[in-house]
């Protein structure tokens, strides 16, 4: 990573990749809400950071100023080798298409409109007990240890093999699909080489599952969306490469980190763990306030056209990051904001962002963090943090502990 | 009627994004359609003794698209 220099001001010269923001930013993000509510850096060609829930939520639902064209903020733009050779794609489609979260209306809709079927309710309520068995065999490789780090030996594995269920993927290529996603989040936020290495790779190992899928059809989500329409033609195979690199991606790091966070926060709050294990009920409600308080993604807009938001001017060009968990801390709308309050009933949280390109694996998300949690605390009831300066966090749009050892009561 | 006052819990399309909150909380009161998107059920009176889930389901929407009006 290259060595950037340290902010002297959080206000005006952030640094989302800075240490002390990766560890530690919910103090930081008080502290603008309370002095400089639009944070602003010069840094990775200009940035806003506005911390309040409304002018988050203004932005959000701005889709005529801000863009989803780029949904990460990163070192430089993404450079894509193929894109001079696609001049059909249309005005708006993005540079890095992974539709439809980069997409703007009117694209949005309908490329949306064609996943949303796949990720209601019942659908992800079909896939419950194959993640309990998911989640029963990893603790059964653990359980009879005294520790066991909650990161890499559980939370990880979780959604990883359930995103490849869905797709009918092979869950040994998981060691794989978390290595792309270190390279397009972690180290390709700073270096494009890993950026390009990581798309490059997926780009391949699609192609070759959507040629397997069109001579032997299966039951999952890459040959549902061969047989796809949009406007009555179907995908191209562009279009399927890129929703499908978006339902790899978002699919895993994202669930992965949520519930590595609700295990860090239950290791150490011992009251919290006690009521869960005795008052399952409360599930729910806990799982709305961990997603609230611990929220793991933070995208970004690009500014299409300048505007005016919470009295800050935004310039065309420069991006904007859309921090749905500095909004989740605003105690404008959250009473006792800084507290994690697992019987909180009133919770209007926007952990899965909000507006149109709400996260259409919410459903998915929320079963898996319900299920991770309800196995390991009928397994594992009673833990503590092995040693909390071993634990790490990751940097960029997703935020979870990486390294989370455990010690079992 | 006696004092005690009917209420009516309305969704507006226009808002909902489909986070399935409002079902998750009042089931009785709220259905999804094939996209995952709310509606409510029936004609959306709310029958006595939910009176306060549909109040939460309310409070809980992150898209501000449920209302709880006198009937």
């Amino acid at each position: 990573m290259t060595d950037r220099p340290p902010v002297s001001d959080w206000a005006k010269d952030f640094d989302h990749l800075d240490p002390r923001w990766v560890t530690e930013p919910y103090q930081i993000w008080d502290e603008l809400r309370r002095q400089c509510p639009v944070a602003h850096t010069e840094r990775y060609n200009g940035v806003y950071f506005p911390s309040r829930y409304a002018d988050i939520r203004a932005i959000a639902y701005d889709t005529e100023h801000f863009s989803s064209r780029r949904v990460v903020v990163r070192e430089m733009p993404p450079r894509v080798p193929t894109d001079s050779a696609k001049p059909k794609s249309p005005p708006g489609a993005s540079t890095l298409a992974s539709p439809p979260i980069t997409s703007d209306p009117p694209y949005h809709r309908p490329a949306r409109m064609l996943l949303l079927p796949a990720f209601t309710p019942d659908a992800i309520g079909r896939l419950e007990a194959k993640t309990r068995a998911i989640c029963g065999d990893l603790i059964d490789r653990f359980a009879s240890n005294d520790r066991c780090d909650a990161a890499t030996d559980y939370a990880q594995h979780v959604p990883v093999a359930v995103i490849a269920h869905m797709l009918g993927l092979p869950e040994g290529d998981g060691e794989k699909f978390r290595r792309w996603i270190h390279l397009l989040l972690h180290e390709g936020i700073a270096e494009n080489a890993s950026f390009a290495q990581a798309l490059a790779e997926m780009d391949d190992y699609f192609r070759v599952q959507i040629v397997s899928r069109r001579s032997v059809p299966g039951e999952d989500l890459i040959t549902f969306l061969l047989g796809a329409q949009m406007e009555d033609q179907p995908l191209s195979d562009e279009h399927i490469i890129g929703t499908l690199r978006l339902l790899l991606i978002a699919g895993i790091d994202t669930t992965w980190s949520a519930i590595g966070s609700c295990l860090w926060h239950l290791a150490q709050h011992r009251d919290d763990r006690r009521r869960l294990v005795t008052e399952p009920a409360l599930m729910p409600l806990a799982v709305e306030e961990f997603l609230r308080a611990y929220a793991p993604v933070t995208m970004a807009r690009q500014v299409a056209k300048e505007t005016t938001v919470g009295g800050c001017p935004f310039k065309e060009r420069e991006m904007v990051l859309l921090s749905f968990p500095a909004a989740n801390r605003d105690p404008e709308v959250f009473p006792q904001a800084d507290r994690v309050l697992i019987d909180r009933a009133e919770n209007r949280h926007a952990a899965f962002g909000l507006g149109i390109h709400r996260c259409i694996g919410s459903n998915l998300a929320r079963m898996e963090i319900t299920v991770a949690l309800e196995e390991w605390l009928t397994r594992i009831p009673d833990f503590d943090l092995a040693d909390p300066a071993s634990v790490t966090w990751s940097h960029g749009p997703v935020r979870g502990p990486r390294k989370l050892p455990v010690v079992f009561r | 009627m006696p004092e005690h006052k009917v209420l009516q819990v309305i969704v507006d399309p226009e808002r909902c994004q489909g986070h399935n909150r409002c079902k998750a909380i009042a089931p009785s009161l709220f259905e999804l359609d094939e996209l995952g998107h709310a509606r409510v059920v029936g004609d959306g009176m709310v029958p006595p003794g939910l009176e306060d889930k549909a109040r939460l389901a309310e409070a809980n929407c992150p898209e501000f698209a449920i209302k709880v009006a006198q009937a």
